[in-house]
């Protein structure tokens, strides 16, 4: 035996090739198709596994190592934080409607993603895809915990954090939008989940979604939830890479499979876009000291970034989603319709809204040229006279919800921003309601999906959202108060507007306590 | 001399979230709790599952077990990802160490041809056998149910790709990849190990994941583990093969704290009730004599005429582990 | 012609790694943000341990790029000695 020969090194790749590939085997007891029983349901076909390449060649060693060498820095910021009283050094206490949203709304996405990509890291006949989809998943478990615990001191100090993940994002209408979306996914099948969450959401959007709420927390000083976006940013350049390589492999494996590939990059692109009408009014309305407009952020994010990707997808036949057209001019009114339902329906809320200040206005007008004093402005305006005399406004119902993305039905036609668009489709006799074309073409394509969805507020109207034993026929009943006591929002206190709450009452007694002497 | 640091004191309003108040008291939670009770969403699911159309996302429906409270099924070693990755670290420091030096000072060359190739047929194979209790634990971890357990067995399924890892790595020490090929000749061809990667492929197919916990992480680790690295490992290390087993120190250590959790589940499980306990001890019945029948060749060829001695100690130890989780075997 | 980029967070351990790529890649741009280093390149960036080595005084994995990585764009290819991201148009 040749010495040498043995004690020659082994490359990065071909060690790894070793260390995962040569662990699999095909089986012979057990039929293929016993073993990997979602492998071609979809429609989507593979002819050789072994085309994949690997992105990361991460070993588990190495993983074990370079996460605990991160959540020690992590922990040891949050454990500083908490024990320094670091959330005296936000801007305002408004801030942390932004870290409500969050946790409410994403956290438990972080814990569906964790959960689907278990499943695609069974599912996968392909070693490398699932070496990768388990790493993303356990990336994913991290990601919820370390959200969890990095907003935990807040639940602490403030209202709207306190019923933790799963129960309000099972109940409450606004967190409907991004529930759907990923159970959207998870009940699709391994292929589709990669397109809908790995390369979709993932890699196209990612940025969309990370940039605002971390920098958003940067800008306001909330220095326990931007440690956890920088630690959890590597990561996700593990998952972009995932997705990327997840796309080119199935359109580089049977040309087939380009228009069942390019009908979910249709579909998750807009369902993804439409989600991020929350971050949208987030970055607006909801940060103090705002990082920049959603306009800006998506010419930046999308507009720039993404045209090299999509020039790079171009050559196996991708075109670029029909709805991005739309997104063009959505990007200029989104986020202030939304924020006008959303501070109208402020006592519906989990988490505070309130008026635009004329500063805040003024960024509004420089950022929004072209819409924001034609059309809103005004409509602020008039709030705050309301609200000067007493009257702060609450609408008295509960909007209409879209069939497919959940939002409310406030988003106007592309070219007419003061009609409301309402598109309508027929199904076993059934009449649905979706916000726009993107939406009605993903409900027209797979009906008897989408006529399931649990929309919260058609619920709440046929009384399926009370507290057991509730009486609607006893004297002094009220069905909203019903319904935020089944949500578990604290009526008077994690709801309403921001002026006048008990958040912004102790930010400021504590601030003094930290910064005054008497 | 007493040093006061103080900062300013503000009383919070709370001590932690709701469900937490509920399950444990008013008082600060532990991470692990913060992070692992009432995760997982419960009760209202949009869209039925296009690979399940009859079940929910999450759907208790999918083992025949049952738990009033699945998150009574909690781990001991309260293993959120922070710890479990710290804990991880640690060891594989260790085994890393461990791996350089047999390495740089050329350990490998100095066991004994008969012990080496013993750890080349016998451990090198049980890389793949590592990867069925991966593809087992990743099922359960997607299709299990309450967070308390699907997170574990996503960690008990990492570590079965770690373990891999390692017996890959002793493969490559003792004899380069053609150790590997061999190793995965054997696996498909060897009589050896035909009973035992006809069982890691059956148990690919079932749709119990409670099922696949029981023969997986309690039988069939529960049986091998000792057999290879407490057994086995007591021979290499009597008879001028330490560096194998300092290769597989982490195997050993891993092999006892994995169990400890192992353990509370089934504990918990077969404690809620009669129809439980049944269950779980016919499930322990049935995979025991399957697993038996295919780690004896293996054992045969690990241990020679100890083989039989060693493999009714460890089937009586195994016996009594199940009792004391209230198990009727 | 696509911008490929890679970028880091701001701290000591970064520093030498930007030096590094920065010197071996004479069309990158460095573009730094408030805790974000951002290195932005004309089709392809190629990362050399060896140059890292030589700036830090020791071993060096690339694989430990891991730690303070943000986000790159591009496909990435690994090996021992590089970490390339280019498009491949």
């Amino acid at each position: 035996m040749d010495m040498q020969a043995t004690k020659k090194k082994l490359g990065l790749k071909e060690k790894y090739a070793h260390m995962t590939r040569g662990l699999d085997w095909e089986t012979t007891y057990q039929p293929k198709e016993k073993v990997f029983p979602q492998a071609t349901f979809e429609g989507i076909k593979v002819h050789d596994w072994d085309k994949w390449e690997d992105p990361f060649r991460l070993t588990m060693d190495a993983y074990w190592k370079y996460q605990a060498e991160k959540e020690r820095k992590l922990y040891a910021v949050l454990d500083a934080f908490a024990q320094n009283n670091g959330h005296l050094g936000l801007t305002d206490a408004r801030y942390l409607s932004a870290v409500k949203l969050f946790l409410t709304g994403i956290s438990p996405l972080e814990y569906m993603a964790h959960r689907g990509f278990a499943a695609a890291g069974r599912n996968f006949p392909g070693v490398g895809p699932r070496v990768a989809c388990l790493m993303q998943s356990i990336d994913e478990v991290r990601h919820a915990q370390t959200q969890i615990h990095a907003m935990s001191n807040y639940n602490k100090f403030y209202e709207g954090f306190h019923a933790g993940a799963s129960h309000q994002i099972e109940r409450v209408w606004y967190l409907s939008v991004p529930k759907s979306f990923f159970d959207d996914a998870f009940s699709a099948g391994p292929f589709e989940w990669m397109i809908a969450i790995g390369f979709s959401f993932e890699y196209v959007l990612t940025n969309l979604l990370f940039v605002p709420f971390m920098s958003g927390a940067a800008y306001n000083g909330d220095m326990a939830t931007v440690t956890f976006g920088f630690s959890a940013q590597s990561d996700e350049a593990r998952h972009m890479t995932l997705g990327l390589e997840c796309i080119k492999f199935m359109l580089e494996q049977d040309p087939d499979n380009l228009p069942i590939v390019q009908k979910w990059i249709d579909k998750w692109a807009w369902r993804g876009i439409r989600v991020l009408s929350l971050v949208a009014t987030m970055m607006d309305y909801m940060l103090p000291k705002r990082v920049m407009s959603w306009k800006e952020a998506w010419e930046i994010y999308f507009e720039q970034n993404g045209g090299a990707l999509f020039n790079d997808l171009a050559k196996y036949g991708i075109k670029v989603p029909d709805c991005i057209a739309q997104c063009t001019v959505d990007k200029e009114h989104l986020s202030h319709q939304l924020w006008l339902t959303l501070c109208t329906h402020g006592h519906a809320m989990g988490l505070h809204t309130w008026l635009p200040n004329a500063e805040e206005m003024d960024w509004l007008s420089a950022k929004y040229p072209n819409t924001f004093d034609k059309y809103y402005r005004p409509r602020f305006d008039k709030l705050q006279e309301l609200a000067d005399k007493g009257e702060r406004f609450y609408a008295n119902t509960l909007p209409m919800l879209c069939q497919v993305c959940q939002i409310p039905m406030l988003f106007t036609e592309p070219d007419d921003p003061t009609k409301i668009c309402y598109r309508e489709s027929e199904y076993k006799g059934e009449k649905y309601h979706t916000c726009s074309d993107g939406c009605k073409h993903i409900f027209d394509d797979e009906p008897e999906k989408y006529i399931q969805a649990w929309l919260p507020v058609h619920q709440v109207y046929m009384g399926n959202c009370w507290p057991e034993g509730t009486d609607p026929t006893a004297e002094g009943f009220h069905p909203l108060l019903k319904y935020l006591e089944w949500c578990h929002i604290e009526n008077g206190k994690d709801n309403g507007d921001y002026e006048g709450s008990g958040d912004q009452a102790n930010f400021a007694a504590w601030r003094g306590v930290a910064t005054q002497n008497t | 001399m007493q040093i006061d640091l103080r900062t300013v004191a503000i009383k919070p309003l709370r001590n932690t979230f709701d469900h937490l108040v509920e399950r444990f008291g008013d008082k600060p939670a532990s991470r692990y709790q913060e992070g692992s009770y009432n995760i997982q969403q419960e009760n209202i699911f949009h869209y039925r599952p296009a690979w399940d159309a009859d079940s929910v996302l999450f759907d208790k429906k999918r083992t025949k077990i049952q738990m009033k409270d699945w998150y009574a099924l909690k781990d001991p070693r309260q293993y959120y990802y922070g710890s479990y990755t710290i804990a991880r670290a640690r060891q594989q420091d260790a085994a890393e160490s461990i791996f350089e030096m047999v390495e740089d000072r050329g350990l490998a060359e100095l066991i004994p041809a008969e012990q080496k190739q013993i750890a080349l047929d016998i451990l090198v194979p049980m890389r793949h056998v590592e990867w069925g209790g991966n593809m087992g634990n990743a099922y359960i971890s997607a299709y299990g149910y309450g967070t308390v357990i699907t997170q574990a067995c996503l960690y008990h399924s990492m570590d079965h790709l770690g373990v891999a890892q390692y017996l890959t790595r002793i493969g490559l020490v003792l004899d380069g990849p053609d150790a590997l090929d061999k190793a995965k000749d054997d696996w498909m061809n060897g009589a050896l190990w035909q009973p035992m990667r006809r069982h890691v492929e059956n148990l690919l197919v079932l749709d119990d994941w409670f099922e696949i916990f029981v023969a997986q992480n309690l039988v069939l680790e529960g049986l091998s583990y000792p057999l290879f690295y407490d057994h086995l490992d007591s021979e290499f290390s009597a008879n001028g093969a330490t560096a194998v087993s300092m290769m597989t120190r982490f195997m050993g250590e891993w092999a006892g704290e994995t169990a400890k959790w192992v353990d509370a589940q089934i504990k918990v499980a077969a404690a809620e009730s009669p129809e439980n306990k049944a269950q779980l001890s016919d499930w322990v019945k049935q995979y025991r004599s399957v697993t038996l029948d295919a780690l004896t060749p293996i054992a045969n060829r690990a241990l020679g005429d100890k083989a039989a001695g060693v493999l009714e100690d460890v089937l009586s130890e195994f016996n009594a582990r199940c009792a004391k989780l209230g198990l009727a075997v | 012609m696509s911008t490929v980029f890679i970028a880091f967070q701001t701290n000591e351990d970064t520093r030498p790694i930007v030096e590094s790529i920065l010197a071996d890649n004479p069309h990158a741009v460095l573009d730094e943000q408030p805790a974000m280093v951002k290195i932005n390149a004309e089709d392809k960036l190629v990362i050399r341990r060896e140059s890292i080595e030589e700036r830090i005084g020791r071993d060096f994995d690339l694989q430990e790029l891991q730690v303070n990585l943000i986000t790159i764009s591009g496909h990435l290819d690994e090996d021992d000695d590089t970490f390339t991201l280019a498009w491949k148009n």
